[in-house]
């Protein structure tokens, strides 16, 4: 028992440390990025430097992330007249957590089996004896419905913010997040049925294990290449939810100032922020986890790769292990990246836009996507 | 019946075709000039050359001044160092601005040139870049660098630059920030 206990402690703690990471990194990403992308230098002032020396560490302005925080962490912390300031207090925290809790679901590897990797270790392999940990949080056979629920949960805080502020954009803003997150997380969930439907598992561990396999010969059996629509309709949805540019009319700068949080100062403001980025960094998780295999490179499995030849390459497990991290890890960042491009590219949608954009466009595209996904798995399933 | 408010009729209304009005084909259109540009700026990065548009501000100039540009103003020296300036206040005089103050100095040892600056002032708070110095003067000690004084200042006090600025241009140099790095245009 003490063995889970010391596996699980670990295991959540990667996990923080990776979301905290990338919720730092992608301030500097998305600021460099974007700077990138227009031609322009970027964020590249701040520095630390080595005391007692004038050796100044710049590294392409890494360290803005550290010193927006810093700044972030030793403003005023002001308050407005509020009449529920228990609401105000807490509306940064229910957009935060839920954030971070998200992620106890996904799989960001395979399975460890601590018997097999400390061999050598007689004392330790023999303590575990032959226990077997898949690197996820929380193994829950409902892992896309907690995924959902606690999405959900982030609608709360936008709202509780506005509420809470007693100001008029913040009402506004809280009200268009509300209805926006509520649409399009309903087309997130009718995307990904078709998902389920193909695995038929809503486990993500289970549906990262299926997507090892050989499509048509050839192919890697990963969602975007049984479900792209899906993936492309998902991705969407999901910017969305995030409320990002192009769909950050809930925060939209030239009409409501800054929206719900417009009344956040300080690192309550900073929290808002920070979930927006994290937010980022699960968003790609998800879909890695749903869409692009997962942990896996193509062809592999926690054995080693099967390639379509039927030619198999055996791996060591530390091997394995150490491969499917590191991919999971890579993986997200692109997605990640891939989703700033897409927020330095578009033009932010006009309000009735959005919403005629969800459900006289998006959501009729993901019933169709989903009907001809039930079509397709009962025939095959009853004709084969 | 409901009756449909009378919109006004735009010259230019924008006339998309369905390929345009199906949204998705221009939005992977619009991404991949975006994605296109980060990557040629990412691969000049990493051969070493520069990406971007924009200039690290004090630390580089830019290098599309005309080359006949009136900026930031020279005294030019004599051989032994000493500025080539004799004192003589035409500059001062003809200055529309009034912002160059000189104080002459003299010594008798040296008898081919006894008077020269002790004090060269130049207020750049007030200068308005005419040239007129450079073309009242008659022995070519005041010149103007195609440069432009790059100096921030938080009061009006720290616009003044003098001689010795005047005669050497120390840029603010910051090792944090050696650039142009490798080769790059001054």
């Amino acid at each position: 028992m003490i063995q889970d206990l010391v596996v699980t402690i670990v295991f959540i703690s990667y996990a923080i440390g990776v979301l905290m990471t990338f919720g730092l990194v992608l301030t500097w990403v998305e600021r460099k990025q974007g700077a990138v992308m227009s031609d322009r230098i970027g964020a590249n002032r701040a520095y630390l430097r080595i005391p007692f020396t004038q050796v100044k560490l710049v590294w392409w302005g890494l360290f803005h992330g550290l010193a927006d925080g810093l700044k972030m962490l030793v403003k005023e912390d002001w308050k407005p007249a509020s009449y529920d300031k228990l609401a105000y207090a807490i509306a940064p925290w229910v957009t935060f957590a839920p954030v971070l809790l998200v992620f106890a679901v996904i799989p960001f590897g395979g399975t460890f089996r601590p018997a097999v990797l400390f061999e050598g270790v007689p004392a330790i392999a023999a303590w575990f004896g032959d226990r077997t940990y898949p690197l996820q949080i929380a193994r829950l056979d409902a892992g896309l419905l907690i995924v959902f629920a606690f999405g959900g949960i982030t609608i709360i805080g936008a709202m509780l913010a506005g509420w809470s502020s007693s100001n008029k954009f913040s009402l506004l803003g809280a009200l268009r997040a509300g209805s926006q997150m509520i649409s399009y997380e309903l087309i997130m969930g009718l995307t990904v049925l078709g998902v389920i439907l193909i695995y038929g598992t809503v486990d993500l561990g289970a549906i990262a294990r299926e997507q090892s396999g050989v499509l048509l010969g050839f192919l890697p059996a990963w969602g975007i290449f049984l479900q792209p629509f899906a993936a492309i309709l998902f991705l969407t949805a999901a910017v969305a939810e995030n409320k990002r540019i192009p769909f950050d009319l809930p925060e939209a700068e030239s009409e409501l100032i800054a929206g719900y949080f417009t009344e956040y100062s300080a690192m309550k403001m900073g929290l808002f922020m920070f979930a927006e980025f994290i937010e980022i960094a699960i968003i790609a998780a998800l879909f890695t986890t749903l869409f692009l295999g997962g942990y896996n490179l193509p062809f592999m499995t926690d054995a080693g790769f099967v390639l379509p030849g039927g030619k198999t390459i055996a791996l060591s497990h530390g091997v394995v292990l150490v491969t499917q991290v590191v991919v999971f890890l890579a993986k997200v960042f692109v997605m990640c990246s891939f989703q700033i491009l897409v927020r330095w590219t578009l033009p932010r949608f006009r309000y009735d836009q959005l919403l005629r954009f969800a459900w006289k466009f998006m959501f009729p595209l993901a019933l169709v996507n989903l009907c001809v996904t039930v079509l397709v798995v009962w025939a095959l399933r009853s004709f084969s | 019946m409901s009756t449909r408010p009378v919109r006004r009729e735009y010259y230019n209304a924008p006339e998309m075709s369905w390929w345009e009005r199906s949204y998705l084909p221009e939005i992977v259109r619009g991404l991949s000039i975006t994605g296109g540009v980060f990557m040629r700026n990412m691969w000049r990065w990493i051969t070493l050359r520069k990406g971007a548009l924009t200039t690290y501000y004090p630390e580089e100039t830019r290098a599309d001044f005309a080359p006949r540009n009136r900026g930031k103003h020279v005294l030019t020296q004599r051989p032994d160092g000493r500025p080539q300036c004799i004192a003589c206040n035409l500059c001062a005089t003809v200055c529309p601005a009034r912002c160059i103050e000189i104080e002459a100095g003299f010594d008798p040892a040296d008898t081919a040139h006894p008077k020269s600056p002790i004090r060269f002032e130049i207020d750049y708070s007030r200068c308005i870049f005419c040239g007129m110095c450079v073309e009242a003067c008659p022995e070519d000690a005041i010149r103007m660098a195609k440069e432009i004084p790059d100096f921030p200042g938080g009061d009006r006090t720290d616009m003044w630059i003098s001689l010795p600025e005047l005669l050497t241009w120390h840029p603010q140099s910051d090792v944090a920030k050696p650039y142009p790095p490798k080769g790059g245009p001054t």
